[in-house]
């Protein structure tokens, strides 16, 4: 069997601050084969992003890397020199940011944008690159292309400017799209076309595609399998249907718990008591502990990420492995 | 656009009456021209005449309305001193110090601009730690001992370079220029980076501010993520960005420079119109004041305008905005 496009092991991600050391991600794991979508879920500072930025090699200081390894076809990049890590961005490996309003230079003009990505990785001329441009607008619904091909990012909408970003994703055909939230900042109908086309296009080239989000509803439609993270670590993984029917572990369960949905309507919305621990002084043992209700002595420990059912791992003590009704 | 320069020019029109009538008050506020003019010993009769020869014998509002109307004509009156038109004294005099002003502009922007770039993208080497520490020191040494230290050191230790004067100057369209001669630009080089000497630590830290600033964008960030090469990431969509202020606070500084290139001028002997200012302050040679701040005036809000245009190219934001 060859190797997997994309496959994370035991990352950790350390930012070395003067206030001590913020384990944004530590030991985060998940596999993306070509042509399947990866949910990638957690609250907001679990590190979703941090992780996107480690797989593009993009982390800085104070930041690095701290052990692990981030396999493309079963190449470390974790370990790769920069030139050739700069061959493979925006090349193979793609991002699309979560804000669309800031992505793009605001003093640059969309061709130009898109024209520098084009040759950064492929010898062709000029006008060869703005063909490739124009396509790849065209390709994202974005209408009339030679023309907005010559306009400035504060002439597009936002949901147009992410359309943008991720046509200049696009242009290579990569192997691998990390998508960060990419939808969040847009409104629902814009956010269902965007889905539907990303999931379209990862089909058509056989992209594996990283699909970070908050959102469990986005991650139900378009995702195959799930990864969970919680203050730095994937605290669940495996097959969305599989995950979001069962779930192990007990922070996975709050979080279906807390998505409105209408068999609960005019019941409180269930939310996950407390909050999210700081990052700099993390309880030993289980992170979740202080807002979990199934804590017990046990979990003090640091739990190991074990696989219960066939391809779903928790890393709880304590999962619940009994059917519980979320 | 058009509608854009129309409505300045207005603005710039009502701005320059304004400022007329201040400054012919201000000018007027600050002494008798009389009583340095006219010798002690003149007889009455000589006063009164050369009073009404110099129109001071009018109340105040009329001299005023007489100076408007002159001025409308291109007329800002005749010197006491010279008996030469004042106008012509400084458009003579304006090549000298608008040279020397852009020559400490351009010199801002060759040192500052490098300088500034390299301390905001390494902002923790010693050397950008030494570049930092240095342009206090050009903010807060006085112009005029840095002056006399360059004199000493280059003119009067080393002989490497002129200490006064324009040097050798090639007259184009009726103006002389010292920069187009080996001899003049020897003479320009030490009065120009004397000048510069604050700007130079201002565009430093504008840059380096700017850069620090825009690397943290996540327009910056998305580039990386394209896989751009570093150059091209600093050159184009950092640097871009960085000119927008440093091109604003330097155009805007221009003016200052040309006022207040009085000291470097002093020191240097350069004969601009910061001398011939500073030699009218001291005979009370009121046309020629108020014809120099008039200048001034103008000076600025050109300034002003050209820097609103160049802004406006340089931030495709700014250019939409001037349409609508
Ligand atoms: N440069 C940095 N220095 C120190 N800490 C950092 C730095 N960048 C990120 N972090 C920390 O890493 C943690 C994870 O941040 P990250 O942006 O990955 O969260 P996220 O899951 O993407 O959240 P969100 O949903 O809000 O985007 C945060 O707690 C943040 O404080
Ligand atoms: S390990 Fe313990 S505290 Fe952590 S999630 Fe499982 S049961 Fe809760
Ligand atoms: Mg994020």
């Amino acid at each position: 069997m060859s190797a997997p496009t994309l496959e994370v092991r035991n990352l950790k991600t350390h930012f070395f601050t003067r206030g001590g050391v913020v384990k944004a991600v530590d030991d985060v794991s998940f596999t993306v084969e070509a042509g399947k979508v990866l949910g990638l879920v957690g609250e907001s500072g679990s590190g979703k992003t941090v992780t996107g930025f480690s797989i593009l090699g993009l982390v800085d200081p104070p930041g690095r890397i701290a052990g692990g390894q981030i396999l493309f076809k079963g190449r470390d990049l974790a370990t790769l020199p920069e030139a050739e890590m700069r061959g493979l961005r925006g090349n193979r490996i793609a991002m699309i940011f979560q804000d669309p309003m800031m992505t793009l230079n605001p003093v640059l003009r969309i061709d130009t944008q898109m024209i520098e990505t084009v040759q950064a990785h492929a010898k062709v001329s000029r006008e060869e690159a703005r063909q490739r441009a124009r396509d790849a607008l065209g390709q994202v619904g974005i209408p009339s292309p030679d023309e907005r091909l010559k306009s400035y990012p504060h002439q597009f909408s936002g949901g147009m400017r992410q359309r943008v970003a991720i046509a200049i994703a696009l242009l290579h055909k990569p192997d691998v799209i990390v998508a960060d939230e990419p939808t969040t900042a847009l409104d629902v109908t814009i956010q269902g076309q965007i889905l539907a086309e990303a999931q379209k296009l990862c089909a058509q080239f056989g992209t594996a595609l990283v699909w970070i989000t908050h959102d469990l509803s986005v991650v139900a439609g378009l995702a195959d399998d799930i990864a969970v993270m919680y203050a730095g670590k994937v605290v669940e993984s495996g097959p969305v249907a599989q995950v979001l029917d069962a779930p192990l572990h007990p922070y996975t369960l709050g979080l279906i718990g807390s998505v409105p949905s209408r068999n609960h309507r005019g019941e409180p919305l269930r939310q996950i008591p407390g909050m999210t621990p700081s990052l700099l002084n993390l309880p030993a043992g289980c992170a979740f502990r202080s807002r979990c209700p199934r804590a017990e002595p046990g979990c003090a420990e640091p739990p190991p990420f074990a696989e219960y059912r066939p391809g779903q791992h928790a890393r709880c003590i304590h999962p619940h492995q009994e059917a519980v009704a979320a | 656009m058009t509608a854009f320069l129309l409505r300045r020019l207005i603005q710039a029109a009502a701005v320059v009456l304004v400022m007329s009538l201040l400054v012919f008050l201000g000018v007027f506020a600050v002494g008798d021209p009389i009583e340095i003019l006219i010798s002690p010993e003149a007889d009455q009769f000589e006063r009164e005449r050369a009073i009404k020869a110099l129109g001071l014998d009018l109340p105040l509002w009329r001299q005023y309305l007489v100076f408007l109307g002159n001025a409308l004509r291109g007329d800002l009156g005749r010197s006491f001193v010279f008996n030469e038109p004042a106008l012509r004294l400084i458009l003579d005099r304006m090549p000298a110090t608008l040279e020397l002003a852009v020559g400490a502009t351009v010199a801002a922007l060759i040192i500052g601009l490098p300088l500034g770039l390299y301390a905001g993208l390494k902002p923790n080497s010693p050397l950008s730690k030494g570049i930092m520490a240095t342009s206090i020191l050009g903010f807060s040494l006085p112009t005029f001992w840095v002056g006399l230290m360059l004199i000493m050191v280059f003119a009067v230790q080393l002989g490497w370079l002129p200490s006064t004067g324009r040097g050798e100057t090639v007259t184009i369209l009726g103006m002389r220029w010292s920069f187009l001669t080996r001899d003049g630009i020897a003479h320009l080089i030490m009065p120009a980076l004397n000048l510069a000497l604050f700007k130079i630590s201002l565009v430093i830290r504008l840059t380096r501010a700017g850069v620090r600033e825009t690397m943290l964008m996540d327009y910056v960030k998305f580039a990386r993520a394209k896989g751009l090469s570093p150059a091209r990431v600093t050159f184009v969509h950092v640097f871009k960005n960085i000119l927008i202020p440093v091109v604003t606070v330097v155009g805007l500084e221009f003016g200052g420079t040309i006022a207040f290139s009085v000291v470097t001028e002093s020191v240097f002997a350069w004969p601009g119109m910061g001398k011939l200012i500073i030699d009218s302050i001291n005979v009370l040679d009121r046309p020629v004041m108020v014809a120099y701040l008039m200048m001034i005036v103008l000076l600025f809000i050109t300034i002003n305008l050209v820097v609103d245009i160049t802004y406006s190219l340089l931030d495709p934001r700014v250019r939409l905005e001037g349409k609508s």
